[in-house]
């Protein structure tokens, strides 16, 4: 008990003094700041990308690409196999159709509104029963393209990041023009950056003949997929891969996820050095203006403990304020901030915004309280140790 | 020179907050040399693309393919010295982990065409001659612990064979090309169009065309003049210089420049503070010592001179450290990136940069200290007892 | 006594303090000659040491004029008294005024590193003048490893090096106990005797002042009375 009012009152008289020493102080505070700052959006860029590749990819959706294929942009399936894959078991029935929609997926030139330069869109012709798979898709503006004609949606993110995407213009594609008759969202997710259209007006334009590049199938539920898959690889006259659209979206963000990953810590551990040297320093330095206050509460019987306790608990104090301020500056920089950037596996843009979650607030906080730690400790033992008399003979 | 000893005496009295100071100096310039050589690997294909080749794609995407035929129809076109084809065939080498680029190409048009593609003249003939040859940059050959005479095999993705002879294709390594600069990716394969268009029945159709113009100047009146040719047929071409192309297709990825700026901006911003913190306390407490100098005779500017002598020296030598250290470490981080990144490398234009501003850093970070102690009066500082 | 080496002349110095004004220095005349040993002496805030400061070049007057050795101090830059110090003025401070992070031998080099010498004779120098003050022997010790008395021989062979025309201390053995401090005014005694320098010190100890040639007394910014 009485170590405790110790430690509180040495404490306390610590931080009062801080105000004394604010030059050293803010340096400390800042050195955090940069680094939490630095962590936070760099990570941040990170969730945002998995936020879109993550939301929609549906437990109970099936995603069948020809075998071999690691994307959709290199698959190719026949109208024959579009059609076994429908009726395969485990695909879920609605008034005794199948609920699938075959689709082809090209990419085309849209000019980047923020560059001017040329970005490799994705566009998806779908079938019908792309919207029942796909519950989340859901028009804001104008209205679905009509079967048959030269006309297209335009997920949301698409519309933004890209220019000339608006509602009613005309683009030209190749020998064609498309209409853009509607704006759609996709729950945030990765289709919010695609354009739509009927897959039988796509085949044609991109000259692909009667054929498909994916199969997504509705499951009854997400367990009926093992015997879906079974059911399909069983097949002789398929030769397909089967995965869960969650999957496959996932190991999509997988390359970026890990690039940005790797270079995230990479960066702030170094920059966590660099500043955890910066803190040592001004803590050293709070040590030494302090040598002869420190030695006088010694003399007086104040116990060693509550002497590193409050040295450790001053940097502490600072590392806190500095990583509230680094993620306080990282979330007003770069969260909600709308960007685009390339797909490896597709070939394609994908936009999304930066993310700034609470659980990296927290990691970035934690990031900067370790640094507070081991920047106050050693200056905290030095201060205990410190012997009473040299200290109080200090001018 | 003769101030040398006293600089680093000064710098020597708080041994503690010297090494914190250049440590964390030190780190920030190590990061400053790694950021430039992400920064540098994500624009060395700008960098290195010639002006006077341009790039013919398909209009639409640079997915759709073209026609064969567009060739001829190409190299007639005033203004063009040469051009020829290449195909992104996009195959899998075991795992798709191992992504690297495989282009099939016409070998010796590419060779001529891509003049900082260096490859020994016997082993050039060699891949000519071969049908099922192919050529791989030097880096990728180690990544792999590739050899000359190495069968190759790669599960094709859109390139399916036709010819009922299995799925694989099966390239016979003949040679390795090395890059005429640092710049230039030696992480791909090149191999011979002819083979891929036996294996799948001739299509008749190519990815892109590689052109080189007579003269650079006049680049843009050759790729409309070719565009020209093929508007309004079924397959219109967009025609840019390589740079152009380049630099859009940097530009998909995001701005990646900005970003390591910024963070490069964050890390000096804070390193200024803790060098100029430093500097700060160390004249602070001497400030009766400046006193002394300036009673003996030192004049204001050289008093000067040695506060900042000792912040470029602190800053100096550790910024050096930190440049020395990255060109160090770099080739043994480059595993660990190579597949986002084939050109990793300090470039010898960052280390000047570095040096620049490790000199900048010391003048900013000593420049306050400095310029109090050379106003500072000397009946003032000799009463700070 | 031969001619004035220093020659003050109805100088005022007005110190500022805030919104009040401090006359330290009242119209105050004087002059060293060549070759005296010259002791001012006085209670604080007599102005002793402000006189010393004119004398040295560290401060200017507010009125009147200071010429030392031909040369109008209130005139000069402060470039060109930082210049004119090196070469003609050695100082003894109180607490010595050694830097702590250089050896005795390279503090007493300190004033010559703004010579054109050599770094060898620079060194020949410091050395011979760590021998007038006997101390050669701890050439290579820091300060903290030396006494408080030989710290003040280390300030006086700093005071010397350059072989100035005049040494200007301010209460030289205000520091030290009596046997140190008297053996430290043997010192600058021999300096004056031997060696012709000429010598003013500040004190407020009348024992040293005894061993002065002459000896004034300061009081609110004027010379009270001489004594020879």
């Amino acid at each position: 008990m009485r170590w405790m009012r110790q430690t509180a009152a040495v404490t306390l008289m610590n931080l009062k003094s801080l105000p004394r020493r604010w030059g050293s102080a803010l340096v400390a505070v800042v050195g955090f700041a940069g680094v939490v700052a630095v962590f936070v959006a760099v990570l941040s860029i990170a969730e945002g990308f998995e936020q879109v590749m993550g939301t929609v990819g549906s437990e109970s959706t099936a995603l069948v690409l020809r075998g071999g294929s690691d994307s959709e942009m290199s698959s190719g399936l026949t109208l024959e196999q579009t059609r076994i894959v429908k009726q395969a078991p485990g695909v879920r029935r609605e008034s005794g159709e199948p609920v699938a929609s075959a689709e082809l997926f090209v990419i085309v030139d849209v000019p980047k509104r923020s560059t001017g330069t040329a970005a490799n869109v994705p566009l998806r012709g779908v079938e019908p029963g792309a919207f029942l798979v796909r519950p989340e898709v859901e028009i804001v503006e104008g209205r679905r393209f009509r079967e048959g004609r030269n006309e297209v949606i335009v997920g949301t993110a698409a519309a933004s990041q890209f220019a000339g995407l608006e509602l009613g213009n005309r683009l030209r594609w190749g020998e064609a023009t498309w209409e853009v008759v509607g704006l759609f969202e996709a729950g945030g997710g990765v289709h919010e950056s695609e354009i739509w259209t009927d897959a039988r007006v796509l085949q044609p334009a991109y000259r692909r003949g009667a054929t498909f590049q994916s199969v997504y199938t509705a499951l009854e539920s997400p367990e009926s997929f093992q015997a879906f898959k079974d059911a399909l690889t069983a097949d002789p006259r398929l030769e397909v891969d089967v995965t869960r659209e969650s999957e496959y979206l996932a190991a999509q963000s997988r390359v970026l996820r890990s690039l940005v990953g790797v270079l995230g810590n990479l960066i702030a551990a170094l920059m966590a050095v660099g500043a955890t040297f910066g803190a040592l320093n001004t803590m050293y330095s709070a040590v030494a203006a302090r040598g002869r206050e420190i030695a006088t509460l010694r003399a007086l019987g104040f116990q060693g403990g509550p002497v590193v306790v409050s040295v450790l608990a001053e940097s502490l104090f600072l590392a806190l304020v500095g990583g509230l301020v680094g993620g306080a500056l990282a979330w007003a920089a770069a969260n909600g901030y709308q960007t685009a950037t390339m797909n490896w596996q597709t070939f394609s843009q994908v936009a999304f915004s930066l993310r700034v979650t609470p659980a990296l607030l927290v990691g970035g906080l934690g990031y900067a309280l370790l640094m507070g730690l081991l920047g106050g400790l050693f200056p905290a033992v030095r201060a205990a140790r410190l012997p009473v008399v040299s200290g109080l003979r200090q001018r | 020179m003769k101030y040398l000893p006293l600089l680093w005496r000064n710098l020597m009295r708080r041994k503690a907050r010297t090494l914190f100071t250049f440590l964390s100096v030190a780190v920030a310039f190590f990061l400053f040399g790694l950021l430039m050589a992400v920064k540098n690997g994500f624009e060395a294909g700008i960098e290195i693309a010639g002006q006077d080749r341009l790039l013919t794609i398909h209009k639409v995407s640079i997915i759709q393919l073209l026609p064969l035929r567009y060739l001829e129809q190409i190299r007639a076109v005033p203004g063009v010295a040469a051009a020829t084809h290449s195909t992104w065939f996009g195959g899998v080498y075991q795992d798709p982990k191992n992504f690297f680029p495989q282009i099939a190409v016409e070998p010796e048009e590419l060779l001529d065409l891509y003049p900082e593609y260096i490859v020994p003249s016997e082993q050039r003939q060699r891949w000519v001659a071969t049908r099922t040859g192919a050529i791989v940059g030097r880096k990728l050959a180690e990544r792999f612990g590739w050899q000359v005479g190495d069968r190759i095999p790669i599960q094709p993705t859109f390139w399916r064979p036709q010819d009922g002879d299995g799925d694989t294709y099966e390239f016979d390594l003949v040679g390795l090309y090395e890059g005429a600069t640092p710049d230039v990716d030696e992480t791909q394969l090149f191999f011979h169009h002819d083979y891929l268009m036996e294996r799948v029945g001739d299509m008749g159709q190519v990815g892109w065309y590689v052109v080189s113009v007579a003269d650079p100047e006049r680049a843009d009146e050759v790729a409309q003049a070719i565009d020209g040719l093929f508007a309004n047929s079924p397959a219109e071409t967009k025609t840019t210089t390589e740079k152009a192309f380049m630099q859009g297709f940097a530009q998909q990825v995001g701005n990646t420049g900005a970003l390591l700026m910024a963070i490069v901006a964050v890390v000096f911003f804070v390193i200024l503070l803790i060098a100029g913190n430093t500097m700060a306390q160390a004249v602070r407490e001497r400030t009766a010592e400046v006193g002394v100098l300036k009673t003996l005779g030192f004049t204001g500017p050289t008093v000067l001179g040695l506060v900042l002598g000792e912040s470029l020296l602190l800053v100096g030598g550790a910024a050096g450290l930190g440049l020395i250290l990255i060109w160090l470490a770099v080739p043994g981080l480059r595993p660990l990136v190579e597949t986002f990144l084939p050109v990793f490398y300090v470039p010898a234009r960052s280390l000047a940069l570095g040096a620049s501003l490790a000199v900048a850093l010391g003048l900013a970070s000593g420049g306050l200290p400095a310029w109090l102690a050379m106003r500072l009066e000397i009946v003032e500082a000799l009463r700070r007892r | 006594m031969s001619e004035a080496l220093a020659r003050v002349e109805a100088v005022h110095k007005v110190y500022r303090r805030g919104a009040e004004t401090v006359d330290v220095l009242n119209g105050l005349d004087l002059e060293v000659a060549t070759g005296e040993f010259l002791a001012l002496m006085g209670p604080s805030g007599s102005g002793k040491t402000t006189l010393l400061n004119l004398l040295g070049g560290l401060d200017r007057p507010t009125s009147g004029r200071v010429v030392v050795g031909g040369q109008d101090l209130g005139r000069a830059s402060g470039r060109e008294l930082a210049r004119w110090r090196a070469r003609h003025v050695g100082f003894v401070f109180q607490f010595y005024n050694l830097l702590p992070v250089l050896t005795a031998e390279r503090n007493v080099e300190l004033p010559l590193l703004l010579t054109r010498l050599k770094r060898s004779e620079r060194r020949r120098r410091a050395r011979t003048a760590l021998e007038i003050v006997g101390l050669a022997d701890r050439a290579s010790h820091y300060p903290s490893q030396l006494s408080g008395g030989q710290e003040q021989r280390v300030g006086i062979a700093r005071a010397i090096v350059n072989d100035p025309t005049v040494i200007l201390a301010d209460e030289p053995t205000g520091d030290l106990d009596r046997a140190t401090g008297g053996e430290i005014l043997d010192l600058l005694v021999a300096l004056n005797e031997r060696h012709g320098k000429t010598v003013v010190m500040v004190t407020h100890d009348p024992l040293a002042a005894d061993r002065a040639t002459r000896v004034l007394h300061l009081d609110k910014g004027v010379l009270a009375e001489a004594s020879e």
